[in-house]
């Protein structure tokens, strides 16, 4: 049997592919923070709860009414948007004024709120959330096999990205929204309702969250712990990368993922810790991180 | 040296009102908790005073330095774990486990404050939380920490040789001893020329810079001495309870100190340690009822940041200076 570094090759696709959902998942995950962070400033500690929301609302949806997952795949992300734009108001919109790192203090707060209560509920054992029937299956690409709905995940959260980075970058409303980060007041002198911009720009990032959830719901377990352990690697992915660009965001989310597949492959008692290893790394040499800009 | 005192007596009014308030305050705590064994369970008081110290780490960091570290469980949880292997797998006494716990805290507080002071503001505390959930798997991982057990039965040992600490008034006082020391470190750390320099990077790192200091260097110095204090908490902590598990090293403990210290009061010296206590007293209380802690937690989080920034003690203080 051929071997590629004295690796079988089935296992090394496997571990990459893995990574490459795993990648997925942060570069959603950092996407959303960083649309976030640009706009409002805040580090929003409770976009891992809101992952596991999302993975929740679509299996209650489920459980529940019955709406299947494509619906979900609609639904979950509105009532997560809809969640974010109600913190915003009442809660994160008093801070502006102050130190960002009580924003960083309250969306923790917040975070803890809502995990503890779906713990509270629902235990911390995970709830199985069945793969739709459409993708159920696989292909056997000759090197290895893709389960469908595997790739579908991979396709998805990549046409997501690209759209968020177009929508920023190249459209007359992504304009706007940059120019509102680089001078709020002007902008809105100009006529546009920044508030309001900041509201919807909150909410939209939740939103991504949330999507990010329903994915993985087939994927990982529908838990209440899923995103507290996600996101403490999603703030090293932001660390990273840096704040300063969307498609650094997405590019360190994906590259990380890969990465941590490999070292699953080659040397499985660290891939839990290579990515804050990397990180220690980054920051020694480059510490605005790989994209970001030093203010 | 004229200039030093006068210093000294103006940032001891700004932290804790007048300077005789807070002496009185300190001899009123001391009076206290000397007292207290004969009037509440010993392993509670020493819960809240292992809890205190820790807080009170943490606040050199953030109340006086203005970094915001979310990745204290590290140095709190990592000391308890070689606390508990030396003492009971080494068979060292406990002075000296407690004491090579903290050490360790310091020599892992060096590694992360030079990573970590390379950022400001909130990639600090994101960095510090990352560093120190790779201090978690690790001690999910290595064989030594034995994974969701954790190192059970530390024995509490003879401390010096000579006082039986499975005492339980024994073991009190010499927590008592470990708290004090601590926190008069602190206290003599925040009063000194270094922790004036300290307050003004908090306040202006740009102008520090431009009067000549070199703000790196006392930053990774504080960061530092908080991690050993923490160190010195968790090793301390290890000994009470005979117990290391990964609680203490998850990033739940992070948060859990960064409350005492925002409801205490961030910045006051004494606002840790009636933080601590608050905390402490309502998890137990809570533990009794049906309610989950975390929501609770998490709640009181909001509130505080919402509308009570000060903390206790700050507002307090704030009060009586508007009267005075």
């Amino acid at each position: 049997m051929p071997t590629i570094f004295g690796i079988p090759p089935q296992a090394l696709f496997g571990q990459l592919l893995l990574g490459l959902i795993n990648g997925s998942f942060y570069a959603l995950l950092s996407l959303g923070l960083a649309v976030i962070f640009g706009m409002l400033n805040v580090i929003n500690f409770a976009h891992g709860a809101l992952y596991m929301l999302g993975a929740f609302v679509a299996w209650l949806l489920m459980t529940q009414v019955g709406i299947g997952y494509w619906w979900a795949l609609l639904l979950a992300p509105l009532a997560v948007g809809a969640v974010g734009v109600l913190l915003e108001k009442s809660l994160l919109s008093r801070l502006y004024k102050l130190d960002h790192l009580y924003g960083l203090l309250l969306t923790f707060g917040i975070a803890l709120m809502i995990e503890g209560l779906f713990r509270h509920l629902y235990g911390v054992s995970g709830q199985p959330y069945p793969i739709p029937r459409e993708l159920a299956g696989g292909q056997n690409l000759g090197f290895m096999f893709l389960p469908n709905y595997r790739g579908w995940v991979v396709a998805a959260s990549l046409v997501v990205c690209l759209a968020t980075w177009y929508a920023i970058e190249r459209t007359q409303l992504g304009a706007y929204l940059r120019a509102a980060t680089e001078n709020p007041v002007l902008v809105q002198a100009f006529g546009i309702n920044v508030p309001r911009m900041v509201t919807l720009t909150y909410g939209f990032g939740v939103a991504l969250a949330g999507l990010a959830g329903v994915l993985a719901a087939p994927i990982y377990q529908v838990s209440p712990l899923m995103g507290s352990n996600l996101i403490i690697v999603v703030f090293a992915v932001v660390v990273i990368g840096g704040m300063g660009s969307i498609l650094g965001a997405v590019l360190t989310g994906y590259g990380l993922g890969l990465l941590e597949g490999l070292t699953k492959v080659f040397y499985p008692e660290a891939s839990n810790i290579v990515v804050f290893v990397i990180m220690a790394v980054v920051l020694m040499i480059k510490p605005a991180g790989l994209f970001g800009r030093e203010k | 040296m004229a200039t030093d005192t006068h210093a000294v007596s103006r940032e001891t009014a700004s932290a804790t009102g007048p300077a005789t308030p807070g002496l009185l305050a300190m001899g009123v705590l001391l009076a206290v908790l000397l007292g207290a064994p004969f009037l509440l369970y010993p392993v509670f008081l020493m819960k809240v005073l292992c809890f205190a110290l820790f807080a009170c780490a943490f606040n050199l960091l953030i109340g006086f330095a203005g970094l915001l570290s979310f990745g204290h469980a590290a140095f709190f949880g990592g000391a308890a774990y070689i606390t508990a292997h030396t003492v009971k797998v080494w068979g060292l006494p406990p002075e000296i486990g407690i004491l090579l716990g903290a050490l360790f805290s310091a020599a892992l507080g060096l590694v992360f404050g030079m990573i970590a002071i390379r950022r400001q503001g909130i990639y600090f505390a994101m960095i510090t939380l990352a560093l120190s959930q790779m201090v978690f798997f690790m001690a999910l991982q290595l064989p030594f920490t034995h994974g969701e057990d954790g190192i059970q039965a530390v024995p509490r040992g003879t401390l010096f040789g000579v006082f039986d600490l499975s005492q339980p008034l024994t073991m009190y006082y010499t927590v008592l001893v470990v708290f004090l020391f601590g926190f008069l470190v602190i206290w003599r750390t925040v009063h000194s020329p270094f922790g004036q320099v300290l307050k003004a990077i908090r306040e202006n790192e740009p102008r520090a810079i431009s009067l000549g200091y070199r703000t790196d260097q006392y930053k990774l110095l504080a960061f530092v001495l908080s991690a050993s204090l923490a160190g010195l908490a968790g090793g301390t902590k290890a000994i009470v309870f005979q117990l290391a598990t990964l609680t203490d090293v998850q990033w739940q403990m992070s948060g859990e100190v960064v409350l005492m210290t925002l409801l205490g009061g961030m910045g006051t010296l004494f606002g840790p340690v009636i933080g601590a206590a608050l905390v402490v007293t309502l998890e137990n209380y809570l533990a009794a009822t049906n309610l989950p802690v975390p929501v609770v937690i998490g709640a009181i989080f909001v509130v505080c940041v919402l509308v009570f920034r000060r903390g206790i003690v700050g507002e307090i203080a704030a009060r009586m200076k508007r009267r005075g």
